[in-house]
This record gives structure tokens, C-alpha cells and sequence, in this order.
């Protein structure tokens, strides 16, 4: 029986194949890397070959710009690529557009590298694809058995209601450039607001590469406007990359209340050390319920834990008879670092 | 429970004044009775349970997770009841989410033995925010930031009415409050106020302005010094008595002594003191009185309280709250003489010819007590007694305050409207050490004073000579030969063991920023001290 440490094994640039020769959303420069989606831990420039989804490159050149790689490799979901008796397949992961797991096959093997994903409906990407497995690699962002995450649905009728109590104020939401505010805005479009929604600068590029995708956001403006009074912004919502809400930037809106979209909101002292006023707990990863129900569904040989919160997750394991072991792979961060 | 739940959590995180009564208003009209008025006695501190402890909760915890998976948990929020609200595990289709009132009233009646499992099936109902609104709910303590008094303030603009007219029905009024809501709708007339011993609003001074003087006659003022303790009125009626805050708290049960002493029939507006055969002391024994639970028979001898009484609002059974400030006094003198109390005693009127007569003598207060009154105030001899602080009748003239130079150390971001901005200001004054080296040592925090301009500056000066950061907090480069002064202004100074330097101020402000002056000028912390044995 092969080792499956002989097909993938965790190294300082990351995950490594060995037979195949290439790494898995590696750190560091390599000459050959899959990369399982485009936020900026998990995508870096800089590689020799590239092989992604078409959605995963085309955000990887708008991010770094044409020469982001040496070559480009792009790929569909379900459509498998062999080299050295490795076959590649991504199939979706359900965390952001082009968002894949790597499923690896050799000697008879399956290792699913799942990436970051969820599994829940995310209006701006594909639902997430089980497959069956020896190895599942799974990250553990939210790996805590108190990150239960509500209906993302749910917390938009809280920003809602709040516009309406506070038509005064503007409503400023903080959320990550790629990903998380395509959701955001797609959810307010499903939650019946239908009026402008205002954008900070540096999500502009992210949602003109979503809506080359087909994702429809509604009617947009820049929220830096030149000359801009206070009072256009009051009753607004507008959307800004969560450095941003703490700003100077911050001070063109009418008495600004910040409202913060992220899995980290489910925890009162989180949210309070970001001054926020109103947490929306949505996130983009699986929270312990998915990770532990997918675990249970897949049931595979061996689980792999590759960042995030592993200590309690590998205790579930235990306690569920489910071989697992921690990879401790370090340079990617949790959701407070992406961007 | 949803709509409570939901409440408290925005409450929770909102810390704008106005924001929170934007959401208490808008949740008593929306939520149904009894519902809101049980939610209104549970924010005002009105319910208490005692069945539910703590250790119950984990109890039941540890019955339905690995023990490692919740320490884990724990001792990453921190707190056990949100804890446990987070991780409790799912039962979909479990019962119906019981409704707050429901809960109150089960509780209420519930044995030992029965809260712990109704408290699981209510657990398994609800979702996270409800769970964590009943466990704090159980084991008390919300803190989010309500007071009764703002809560009062948001029941008053869901009705449309004054706060005084809702603090004047409140003592007569239980939990869960229809008649209250029921009058706030029009759905029904003001509920009686015919409850004996209960608080009636208190009229208010404005401070005065240098305008003012000119504007006014002297002749029209009577003049009295601002004593330095906390307002109160003080009713006896029909067998009730009553001690009360100007924010209409009972605060009968802090001050037995004081209780006892209102041997007569009506109701007066004075000042609590500690008073030591007719002297008066500082505001600082007198906080050794305030907010306690129980007091001691220790306390009350070390720390007696008396009310020196600047006015009458009900003379026997007799409203006189219409009649001239110049009659009530005369009531009022013939009252106090009446009850012949060694606690209760009479503010003097301090006669006075003019302005400058009177700017003199506060200026230069004689011997005795007046050396440590806030100020004075004045009122005219024709105002009436109404409720609110109306301009004109009454005004209050403070001393001036204590200034200090002292230097800024660190600057903290500030809320809502001030998010983008570092506004909340710790300042510190130099010491020296056993080598006679000088450090700065920090004395208080200030976040007002300012204009909106100043403002804008300070937090560019914060920006551009940041030294370090700890999350939300800045410090500021600040030595001997750089830093920035800033004037504080404050009203009293006393020892404390809490803060670093031995000293905290009472009510600092920022009065000036002083770039003109270099940081090595600012005082020391000799001059602090020195002002603190004049005080006491």
C-alpha cells in the first residue's frame, strides 16, 4: 500500500507533490504551483507555472497584473490534468469565485486539499463538491466549537433594519475585497435593497472581475466621491475593505456606523476590540458544524489539518474515531489577514 | 425572546446615547405587552432570579460536550454565559422559543429543582442571542449600558411626553407596566400619581453666562452656596418615606439614617452631606456612602449623613410647587425649624447688593463650609417650582475650576461619530524619582473640551508622533524636550490606590491646548498633591 506522505507532504513553501512536482498554494516563489483560489495567502506571484481555475487566474492577473506567473494553466471545474502519473482534478469549494479543492490521484489514492471552504449557498460561487477520499486535507479557520455561524440571510435583516432605524447615520460594512463583498452585496440585493450601494476604491477591480463573471451587483457608485457632502451619505450603505473603518478615510460620512461582515463577529470580544456596532457573523469559511459534518461525510482514511484552530478539531477526531493529524503549515492566515 | 435578544445585543454594542434610545424606543413600540414590560424591568435591574446559578449552567454544559472541546471554547471567549450560549448544541424542532414573559413568570414561580430543566429546554430552543440574553437574564447583569434613567428618557419619546411626567407615575407603577404603555399610547389616561412618598421631576439650573449678568437684575436673585454632594428629595407622606435622587432612584435603602430623620409631613429638595454637628464634608466621605448594598452600623457612625435643605415642594398635604421661590422659602425656613432634626438643616440665604458683590464672595468664600461649596446659585424670588431645567429662574455659578498643565501620553480612539478620530486623551504630570530623575506618570483621562477644530489637530498631533501601538490605543512621543501640554481642568482631586500616581481627578476636561508650551514647563505631580491635603 502506498504511503500517501509519498504523494503530498507538507514542506516550508507549502504543500509538495513529489511525483508530480508541484506545490499547493505554496508561500514562497516555485516553479510549478496548483492554487486552490485567489485570496492573496493562498495566491501569491511570482511562480513558474500556474494551474488554476479560469476565475482563480483571472483574479491573480487583476491582482498582480499580467506577468503574475510564468505560464498559466487554466482549467474548469470537474476537468482533470495528469503529469508523472498524478492526475489534478479542482472541483468547487464554495468560498469564493474559482474557489477549488485540488482532488490529487495517484497509485490509487484520492487526497482532497480542500483549501478554505464552505457549505453553505453562496450566491457568487458554485456549492461545495464532496468527494470521496483517503485523505482529506482540511483547513480549520473557525475550528472552535463556538463558531457556529447563522444564516447569512439573517444577518442581513439586521444591517437592514438598522438603515431604517437609523436613516441619520450612514452604514458603513466593512468586508474583504474578494469574496465577502460580492456575498455582502448580493445578499442586500436578495434582501429586497434595490438603492445604490456605495464602495470603497479598493473593492472596485474585485467586483467589475465578478460581475466579467456574470454576477449581477446592482447598481454601484464610488463611495470618494470628490467634494462630497456628509449628508449624501446619510441613510447610505457603504461597503469598504475592513482596514478602511477605523480611517481618516471614515470621516466623510455622516456619523458613521461601522458594521463588520465576518465569522470573528460571533465572538462579543472580537467584535468589540474593532469598535464595531453592528457584527454581521458572515463568513466564508466552513464553521465547526460544516467542517465536522463534512468530516463525518466523507469519512476518509485520514484527515490533515492544514491552518486555523486544529487543537480542537483534531480533539473531535479523536472523540469520533477519525485518524487525523495537524500539519501546523504556516504563512496563511486567518480572515483578519487576507488582503 | 427574539426581539429582546436582538435588543440587547444592539444595545450591547451601541454606545451612542441616542442610539440606544433610538432602539429601546422603537422596540417598546414594536414588541407586545406584557413582553416589553418585562424586557423594561429586566433592563432596569427590576427582576432578580435566584434559582439559576452559575455552576447549574455549566452542570448542564458538561452533560451534553467533551469537557475539553468547552474548556477549549471557554478560554477562547472569555466569558461562561457566552460561552455556553455559542456552543450549546443544536436541537432543531426541539419546542417553541418561549417568550421572555414566559420565562419570567415560569422563574418566578419555579422550584430549584424545576429551573434546571426548563432552563435546558429553553437552551435547546432558542438560537445563540437568545441563549445568551436568558443566561444573563438568570445570572444577572446585562451591561449594556442602560441605565433606568435612559430607559425612562426612551419610554418618554415613545409617548411623546417629558421624562418628568414618566418618572412621576413610575414608583406607582409594577412590572409589566400596561398601564404605563397603554397611557403612552393613548390608548388610556396617565396613571395616578397619587401614590404617597413618590419622587416629583426636580428643577434644574442652567449655568450661568457673563451675558447673563447684564441681562439680569440682582435684586431679583436670591443667592445660596452649591453644596458639594448629590441632590435628592426627600418625602415623607402618609407614612411613606422616601430618599430619592434627581433622577428619581430610590435610594431609600443606602441611607437608613436619613430615612429615620424625615420625622415630619411633606416633601423637600436639599443636598446630602456628611454632616458633623452642623459642619459639612468633602464629596469624598461622602462617597464612601454611595452605591453600597448594605451599610454597616460602622459606616453610619464614621460617615453621618444629613440633607441641608434648599427648598419645599409639599408642606404637610399642601402643594406649594406654585408658589413664589420668596414664600416657599418662608415655608421652607419654618419646615426645618419644625422638624427640629440634627440631620436636616437649612441652606442660608447669602445676601448680596450686586454682581460684584456677589462675584466677591464667590470668588472668596468665608470660613467653614462654604470653603468647600461647588459654587453658588441663584434663584429668583418669583420663579415657581417646575420640573426640567428652564432658562431664567434658576442658575448655577460654579467656582472655578482646578487647572493643571500636564502632558499628553496616550490617545485612544473614540466611538461613533468620533470613530475615524483619536479623541479620548490619558495626560500625565512629571515626578521624580528617589535618583531626582523626572518621568511622566499618568493622572487621568479626558475626552471633552475640545472644539470640533481642536479636535482634527489633536488626532494629526497623535497621528504624526505615534511612538507605539496597543490595539486601539496610541502612545504619544512625549519627553523633556518634546511633547504636547494640554491645560486640564477639573473639580476636585482625591487619594486613590487605583491609579498609578495616587491622585484621581473629578470630571477632567480639556480646557486649553498649550503649544506654545514646552513639556518640561508642565507640572509636577508635588503640585497635585499639595491641592489634595488643602482639600481634605
Amino acid at each position: 500500500m502506498v504511503k500517501p506522505e509519498s504523494i503530498l507532504c507538507p514542506s516550508p513553501q507549502g504543500l509538495y507533490c513529489p511525483p508530480g512536482d508541484f506545490y499547493i498554494d505554496p508561500v514562497r516563489p516555485v516553479a510549478r504551483a496548483v492554487i486552490t483560489h485567489g485570496h492573496s495567502d493562498h495566491a501569491r506571484g511570482g511562480h513558474g507555472a500556474v494551474l488554476a481555475t479560469v476565475e482563480t487566474l483571472a483574479i491573480m492577473q487583476a491582482r498582480y497584473s499580467e506577468g503574475f506567473a510564468g505560464s498559466a494553466d487554466a482549467v474548469r471545474y470537474g476537468q482533470a490534468t495528469e503529469r508523472n502519473g498524478v492526475e489534478v482534478t479542482l472541483v468547487p469549494a464554495g468560498h469564493v469565485l474559482g474557489s477549488a479543492q485540488a482532488v490529487i490521484r495517484s497509485k490509487g489514492l484520492t487526497i482532497v486539499v480542500s483549501g478554505d471552504y464552505k457549505r453553505r449557498r453562496d450566491p457568487t460561487c458554485p456549492l461545495f463538491e464532496p468527494v470521496r477520499c483517503d485523505v482529506f486535507v482540511t483547513e480549520a479557520t473557525f475550528g472552535l466549537p463556538v463558531f457556529c455561524f447563522p444564516d447569512a440571510s439573517h444577518e442581513i435583516e439586521k444591517l437592514l433594519k438598522s438603515v431604517a432605524q437609523f436613516p441619520e447615520r450612514t452604514h458603513l460594512v466593512g468586508a474583504y475585497a474578494l469574496g465577502k463583498t460580492q456575498r455582502v452585496i448580493r445578499l442586500i440585493r436578495e434582501g429586497g435593497y434595490g438603492q445604490p450601494l456605495y464602495t470603497h476604491g479598493a473593492l472596485a477591480s474585485m467586483n467589475t472581475l465578478y460581475e466579467r463573471f456574470g454576477i449581477d451587483l446592482g447598481p454601484l457608485q464610488p463611495a470618494t466621491v470628490e467634494n462630497a457632502k456628509k449628508a449624501d451619505f446619510a441613510g447610505a450603505i457603504v461597503i469598504a475593505p475592513p482596514s478602511a473603518l477605523e480611517d481618516r478615510w471614515t470621516r466623510r460620512f455622516a456619523d458613521p456606523l461601522p458594521a463588520f461582515a465576518s465569522g470573528w463577529m460571533r465572538v462579543r470580544a472580537r467584535a468589540r476590540q474593532r469598535h464595531v456596532e453592528l457584527p454581521l457573523v458572515i463568513s466564508d469559511h466552513a464553521d465547526w458544524g460544516e467542517l465536522t459534518d463534512t468530516i463525518k461525510e466523507l469519512a476518509p482514511g485520514e484527515v490533515w489539518i492544514t491552518h486555523g484552530n486544529e487543537d480542537a478539531l483534531l480533539r473531535w477526531c479523536t472523540l469520533n474515531n477519525q485518524p487525523a493529524r495537524a500539519l501546523r503549515l504556516v504563512g496563511y492566515d486567518d480572515e483578519e489577514g487576507e488582503d | 425572546m427574539r426581539a429582546f435578544a436582538n435588543l440587547l445585543d444592539r444595545l450591547a454594542f451601541t454606545p451612542a446615547r441616542n442610539g440606544k434610545l433610538t432602539l429601546l424606543r422603537d422596540y417598546f413600540a414594536d414588541a407586545p405587552d406584557p413582553e416589553r414590560g418585562w424586557a423594561l424591568a429586566a433592563l432596569t435591574g427590576v427582576l432578580s432570579f435566584t434559582a439559576a446559578k452559575p455552576s447549574f449552567i455549566r452542570k448542564a454544559i458538561e452533560a451534553r460536550m467533551d469537557a475539553e472541546l468547552f474548556h477549549l471554547s471557554h478560554d477562547y471567549v472569555g466569558d461562561l454565559a457566552e460561552t455556553v450560549a455559542l456552543v450549546w448544541p443544536a436541537k432543531h424542532g426541539a419546542n417553541r422559543e418561549p417568550e421572555l414573559s414566559e420565562v419570567v413568570d415560569t422563574l418566578t414561580h419555579a422550584s430549584r429543582a424545576e429551573v434546571q430543566r426548563l432552563l435546558e429546554g429553553w437552551l435547546d430552543a432558542l438560537d445563540a442571542d437568545g441563549r445568551w440574553a436568558l443566561l444573563k437574564l438568570l445570572t444577572g447583569g446585562f451591561r449594556v449600558g442602560v441605565s433606568a434613567r435612559l430607559a425612562k428618557h426612551a419610554l418618554a419619546n415613545m409617548g411623546g411626553v417629558e421624562v418628568g411626567q414618566i418618572e412621576e407615575v413610575w414608583h406607582g407603577q409594577r412590572a409589566p407596566y400596561e398601564d404605563l404603555f397603554a397611557w403612552l399610547e393613548k390608548r388610556s389616561d396617565k396613571p395616578s400619581t397619587d401614590n404617597p412618598g413618590r419622587f416629583r421631576p426636580v428643577m434644574l439650573a442652567h449655568a450661568i453666562e457673563d451675558a447673563d449678568f447684564a441681562k439680569y437684575e440682582a435684586k431679583d436673585y436670591a443667592a445660596e452656596w452649591k453644596w458639594d454632594g448629590i441632590r435628592v428629595q426627600a418625602a415623607s407622606e402618609r407614612g411613606q418615606r422616601r430618599l430619592y435622587s434627581r433622577t428619581s432612584d430610590d435610594i431609600s435603602g443606602s441611607f437608613p439614617d436619613v430615612i429615620e430623620a424625615l420625622n415630619f409631613e411633606g416633601v423637600i429638595d436639599g443636598e446630602l452631606l456628611v454632616m458633623r454637628e452642623g459642619s459639612v464634608a468633602s464629596f469624598n466621605e461622602l462617597q464612601q456612602r454611595l452605591n453600597r448594598k448594605s451599610v454597616d452600623l460602622a459606616l453610619l457612625a464614621r460617615f453621618p449623613i444629613g440633607i441641608r435643605a434648599y427648598d419645599i415642594l409639599l408642606d404637610g398635604e399642601e402643594d406649594v410647587r406654585a408658589l413664589p421661590f420668596a414664600a416657599r422659602r418662608r415655608r421652607l425656613e419654618a419646615f426645618v425649624a419644625h422638624a427640629n432634626s440634627p440631620r436636616i438643616d437649612l441652606s442660608p440665604l447669602q445676601p448680596f447688593s450686586s454682581w460684584t458683590e456677589l462675584a466677591d464672595l464667590r470668588a472668596h468664600p468665608p470660613e467653614g463650609d462654604p470653603q468647600i461649596a461647588e459654587g453658588l446659585m441663584l434663584k429668583r424670588w418669583d420663579s415657581i417650582y417646575e420640573a426640567g431645567r428652564p432658562k431664567g429662574p434658576w442658575f448655577k455659578w460654579k467656582r472655578d475650576p482646578h487647572l493643571v498643565d500636564a502632558v499628553l501620553m496616550y490617545a485612544q480612539r473614540g466611538h461613533g461619530k468620533r470613530s475615524g478620530y483619536y479623541s479620548d486623551y490619558t495626560f500625565g504630570v512629571w515626578k521624580e524619582d528617589a535618583n531626582g530623575d523626572r518621568a511622566l506618570t499618568p493622572v487621568g483621562k479626558a475626552y471633552f473640551g475640545f472644539t470640533d477644530e481642536e479636535l482634527k489637530q489633536l488626532d494629526k498631533f497623535v497621528r504624526d508622533h505615534t511612538i507605539e501601538r496597543f490595539g486601539p490605543v496610541r502612545a504619544v512621543k512625549a519627553n523633556k524636550d518634546f511633547g504636547l501640554v494640554l491645560e486640564v481642568a477639573f473639580e476636585g482631586l482625591q487619594r486613590s490606590t487605583r491609579h498609578k500616581s495616587g491622585v484621581a481627578m473629578r470630571f477632567p476636561r480639556i480646557n486649553r491646548i498649550r503649544w506654545d508650551k514646552p513639556a518640561r514647563e508642565a507640572d509636577a505631580l508635588s503640585t497635585l498633591e499639595s491641592l489634595l491635603e488643602k482639600e481634605l
